[in-house]
């Protein structure tokens, strides 16, 4: 049925393309679905200047889920993608993914041996690391006392001193990593009573939270509307370039550590484009170019050495690697049954009321009031409707 | 009318028709398709049973909808009443005027109204500062991230559609049926309830209905200045077709959606059996 409706939207597509297609018959289209703000866009002019005849057609997306539902919907067709590790063995588990050929990659010796064979992808056969980062603790020094972040805690986001300003994922699986990390417990945990103890714990921050954001950080956080909130430290570093105030620390409990890789969709027609892009990527001065302006840290060796040194010393964007050894956790791709609890826990979350805190179990008069309303509109359709047809019914005697 | 004719006139609606077919009956069957169905394509109703658990989030989004739609109502009638009274040049301008807002992106409109209730935005901070100039101390409302500010962004965006409507309906009540009954003896509140009012009910209900229907099935309004802090139908459904929360299940998501229609339809049936005579008075949306 998913084909069914694939089959719909694509000849829409292809009906509105076909006037698109016709001016640029022997140009090849590459279609590339990033993360949103996650390149220096001057790149991408760069390579199509030295690739006159490869189009590219840059779209992006703001979650890895987002970016899942719509390759699986068959609603468009992309060529490269850019997502998460935990997606890319999602991805590489249900054969979405073409082998990459690595000798058409020739700059992929620049990668640093530390983001190669990762617990994502093995043996090293679809994807080339991107980017990679940590997530780390944002706050704003001229309201949160110097006490409270001395422990360097992700007690701090439940601290309930900073009451209506503390900002908290839109998404479940970074808001869940955070609970269960401050709890002791695995990000990747498979033991349910530990993900709804995770789930007890958002849900008492939850009257303390101002809002569940996601890009919306950005303007929060720069205005002090906002004074805590968990981040990317790439996204943290920029704050801070806008606002001073703004510092960041990674917390003891440890954090996610996070690498965004280049893959290619196994439903691809220009395999070969997709890998000169790929390998344009891991140019030292591109890679670094994107480094610049995205401030995540790259994990090209060379590209590294041509950033400016006052980024590449910075222990938070570039954690050394004992530390991440010791600190840091790679989100798994979860099994299903997991998953469908961790959707379930989120929902939860996210329809209690701020108030409450916590869902009562006293909603019993909602469900007198549902079957009443549903009874009496029933009753009320149902009537009308017999009272309309005998009316009908007299008219044509 | 003869053959030729009636050929054109078919002629004519095709275009209408082949766009009714391809994006509205295909769609709504695809969602009916879909939340009778499990991921493997055979018949269950667990999808439309399993929505027993959102029951307080369609009353959280009914409730906001309707106390929405009631203050779009209160506000735009008497306007669009007053519009009607004007010279037709004055009119148009004033209709201009409410339409102006509709020109620009619903989202950039939205955005707007977020930094504008911030606690550190345009209203706390013109507030704040006027008052600490008389010495008083000011800890600023808490107007953002609250259901009171997804309500005024409903009211906002969807004022337009309740003025209109009306507004339509009353510059079409002939003034001398208003002078005859104030000539029979009608006080001002008497031609009001007894002439003007249900004269207008068309409108009232179609406004009522562009109003509510949108208001009660949105999702970005809630997401952007309710903070995710309330969940509405809308949200949920978004959640099940972009698999934000790591579940994409199209089924669920269509059923949710397939429910909000059916309550949409039957609140509109009943309330169209206020409107009696809708069909022979014209200017109702049904």
């Amino acid at each position: 049925m998913k084909r069914f409706m694939s089959l719909i939207i694509s000849v829409c597509i292809l009906l509105v393309s076909f006037s698109v297609a016709a001016f640029a018959e022997d140009q090849v289209v590459l279609n590339v679905y990033n993360w949103g703000e996650y390149i220096e866009q001057s790149t991408i002019d760069m390579f199509e200047e030295k690739y006159p005849d490869i189009d590219v057609n840059y779209t992006t997306f703001d979650s890895n889920e987002a970016m899942y539902s719509k390759i699986v919907s068959g609603a468009a067709s992309y060529d490269i993608v850019i997502p998460s590790e935990y997606m890319v063995s999602k991805l590489i588990q249900e054969d979405m993914l073409a082998e990459i050929d690595y000798s058409n990659i020739p700059n992929y010796k620049y990668i640093g041996d530390a983001y190669r064979n990762l617990a994502s992808d093995p043996e090293n056969k679809y994807s080339v690391p991107y980017f990679w980062g940590t997530v780390v603790v944002i706050y704003n020094s001229q309201f949160v006392d110097e006490e409270d972040v001395k422990d360097q805690s992700l007690d701090l986001l439940w601290n309930e001193k900073y009451a209506g300003k503390i900002l908290m994922f839109d998404n479940p699986r970074d808001s869940f990593g955070i609970s269960l990390t401050r709890l002791g417990y695995s990000m990747n945990s498979g033991n349910e009573k530990e993900w709804q103890e995770a789930a007890k714990a958002l849900s008492e921050q939850k009257p303390i939270v101002q809002a569940y954001v996601m890009d919306a950080i950005f303007d929060k956080m720069e205005s002090g509307e906002a004074w805590i909130a968990p981040y990317y430290a790439g996204d943290a570093f920029v704050i801070q370039e806008s606002n001073p105030d703004i510092k960041f620390y990674i917390a003891k409990e440890g954090t996610n550590l996070f690498v965004d890789s280049m893959c290619i969709l196994k439903t691809t027609e220009h395999k070969k484009e997709a890998e000169l892009f790929i390998n344009f990527m891991c140019e030292p001065e591109i890679a670094a170019m994107n480094a610049e302006t995205v401030g995540y840290a790259t994990p090209n060796t060379e590209a590294k050495k041509l950033l400016d040194p006052t980024i590449t010393e910075n222990a938070i964007v570039y954690p050394d690697e004992d530390y991440l050894k010791n600190n840091t956790e790679v989100f798994i791709n979860l099994p299903q049954k997991t998953q469908m609890l961790q959707s379930t826990l989120w929902t939860d979350l996210k329809i209690i009321s701020a108030e409450e805190g916590s869902e009562s179990a006293s909603l019993d008069w909602i469900d007198i009031f549902c079957i009443a309303v549903v009874a009496i509109s029933v009753i009320s359709a149902v009537y009308f409707f017999i009272r309309n047809s005998r009316r009908r019914k007299l008219w044509n005697q | 009318m003869n053959k030729n004719s009636k050929g054109l006139q078919r002629a004519m609606t095709a275009p209408f028709t082949v766009w009714m077919a391809i994006f509205i009956i295909i769609p709504i069957a695809l969602v009916l398709f879909y939340a009778f169905t499990d991921a493997n394509g055979s018949f269950t109703l667990s999808n439309i049973l399993s929505i027993w658990e959102y029951k307080s989030t369609y009353i959280v989004s009914i409730e906001l909808a309707f106390v929405a739609t009631i203050i779009c109502l209160i506000l735009a009638y008497p306007l669009a009443y007053s519009i009607s009274r004007m010279k037709a040049r004055h009119q148009q301008t004033m209709v201009l005027l409410v339409m102006l807002p509709m020109w620009m992106n619903f989202l950039i409109r939205t955005y707007a109204w977020m930094t504008i209730l911030e606690d550190t935005g345009l209203i706390n901070t013109l507030l704040k500062s006027f008052l600490t100039l008389f010495g008083y101390e000011f800890e600023g409302f808490a107007m953002i991230n609250t259901n009171g500010a997804i309500v005024l962004g409903m009211v906002y965006n969807f004022l337009p559609y309740m003025i209109l409507p009306i507004y339509t309906v009353l510059t079409k009540i002939d003034k001398s049926v208003i002078e005859a009954a104030k000539d029979l003896g009608a006080n001002g509140f008497n031609v009001f309830t007894k002439v003007l009012l249900p004269q207008s009910v068309p409108g009232i209900i179609s406004g009522i209905t562009m109003v509510f229907v949108p208001a009660v099935s949105t999702f970005i309004i809630s997401k952007l200045l309710g903070g995710g802090m309330t969940y509405l139908i809308g949200d949920i459904i978004e959640n099940y077709f972009l698999g934000n929360t790591g579940e994409v299940n199209y089924n669920v998501g269509a059923a949710l959606s397939l429910v909000l229609m059916v309550l949409i339809l039957i609140s509109m049936g009943i309330m169209n059996r206020f409107d009696k005579d809708a069909e022979t008075s014209g200017g109702g949306l049904f």
